[in-house]
């Protein structure tokens, strides 16, 4: 190639833009950034149903507040949990960059258990405050606390199967370019729900407690 | 192919490297943060140590801020390159939308329940 003729400035702009196109690391420019985009609006309706919860979160009616229903040790217990997982899910996308398909499916297997765990909390303490009389149904501060911790926990289900479809994915066709793909998507998906956590455990059961 | 091809080659691959998928050190670092950051303040209204319960409030919600940017700088790799910045740019508006959403709504709404004329005990039969 004859880069005598450019100017070092031109020849920058030329080779970093077609160099972008080639090399995406295992993923894709466009996926990326468009999963990006579908997380931040994941965000929003996420911000709705914290803003519901926000201004319900004293109508009682007449029924059981914050501090009858909530069960901090378990809840902290949960937000181990799913800390965990996201520790585990990290060192996984490491081994993918090494090139290790085995580890990597050992730490997705390790991720879902800890994501297991997280779910069969959440549906334990959900079941518990249905079987006391403070189902949804009962308060508006219970509707909304319904509403926000069960779209989180169906995110997690829906990531939990993710999980076992890459597991399959993996299986049959290694770490081809596209399941890193699908596998940095997970990523964002999985580290997403953990930082919406962090607002529910805060807003939601926290603050609950002390107001 | 030139030298510089090479080295900007090189500079590309280490850029995805270190800034797509983080380090086993950035991974732990960020989860030894977040474990702090969620500890204090379970332990703060577990155990109720701090008399006034704005003080705790403020706490526990800068904590929360705080853990949340260490996920995000630490898990998902947010920094001002990502993708031409533009994953940064709508982090940053999507956080403003939030922000809006959410203490806008708790603001009004708030207003209006005091500004409510105030009904006596009994005027409305709560929940038939």
């Amino acid at each position: 190639m004859a880069t005598t003729e450019l100017s070092p400035a031109d020849a920058d702009v030329t080779w970093h833009l077609a160099e972008q196109e080639s090399h995406d690391h295992g993923g894709n420019g466009a996926t990326m950034i468009g999963f990006w985009i579908y997380l931040m609006s994941d965000a929003l309706i996420f911000a709705a149903l914290f803003a519901t919860f926000g201004v319900l979160s004293t109508a009682y009616a007449g029924g059981p507040g914050p501090r009858e229903v909530f069960e901090l040790p378990l809840v902290a217990v949960n937000t181990g949990l799913l800390l965990v997982s996201s520790l585990t899910y990290g060192l996984g996308m490491l081994a993918m960059e090494r090139g290790q398909a085995g580890a990597v499916r050992l730490w997705l297997v390790v991720t879902a258990l800890f994501g297991l765990g997280f779910i069969g909390i959440e549906l334990y303490e959900f079941s518990h405050l249905i079987a006391e009389g403070s189902g949804p149904q009962r308060s508006a501060f219970l509707s909304a606390f319904f509403a926000l911790v069960g779209t989180h926990g169906a995110h997690v289900t829906f990531g939990l199967i993710w999980i076992a479809v890459m597991l399959v994915q993996i299986g049959m066709h290694g770490l081809i370019l596209e399941n890193k793909r699908r596998l940095m998507c997970l990523s964002m998906f999985w580290h997403f729900l953990d930082i919406v956590w962090i607002g529910v455990f805060t807003f939601v059961y926290l603050f609950g407690v002390i107001r | 192919m030139s030298a510089s091809d090479a080295n900007l080659d090189a500079a590309l691959h280490s850029h995805g490297d270190t800034h797509g998928h983080g380090s086993t050190r950035g991974y732990i670092v960020g989860f030894v943060l977040s474990v702090v950051l969620t500890a204090v303040p379970f332990w703060l209204v577990m155990t109720g140590v701090l008399p006034g319960m704005v003080a705790t409030a403020l706490i526990i919600f800068a904590l929360a801020l705080v853990q949340i940017l260490v996920h995000v700088v630490f898990f998902l790799h947010l920094d001002t390159r990502s993708e031409g910045g533009w994953t940064l740019i709508a982090f940053i508006f999507t956080a403003v939308i939030v922000v809006i959403a959410i203490a806008g709504s708790i603001w009004i709404m708030y207003h209006l329940n005091t500004n409510m004329m105030p009904m006596p005990p009994g005027t409305i039969s709560d929940g038939m």
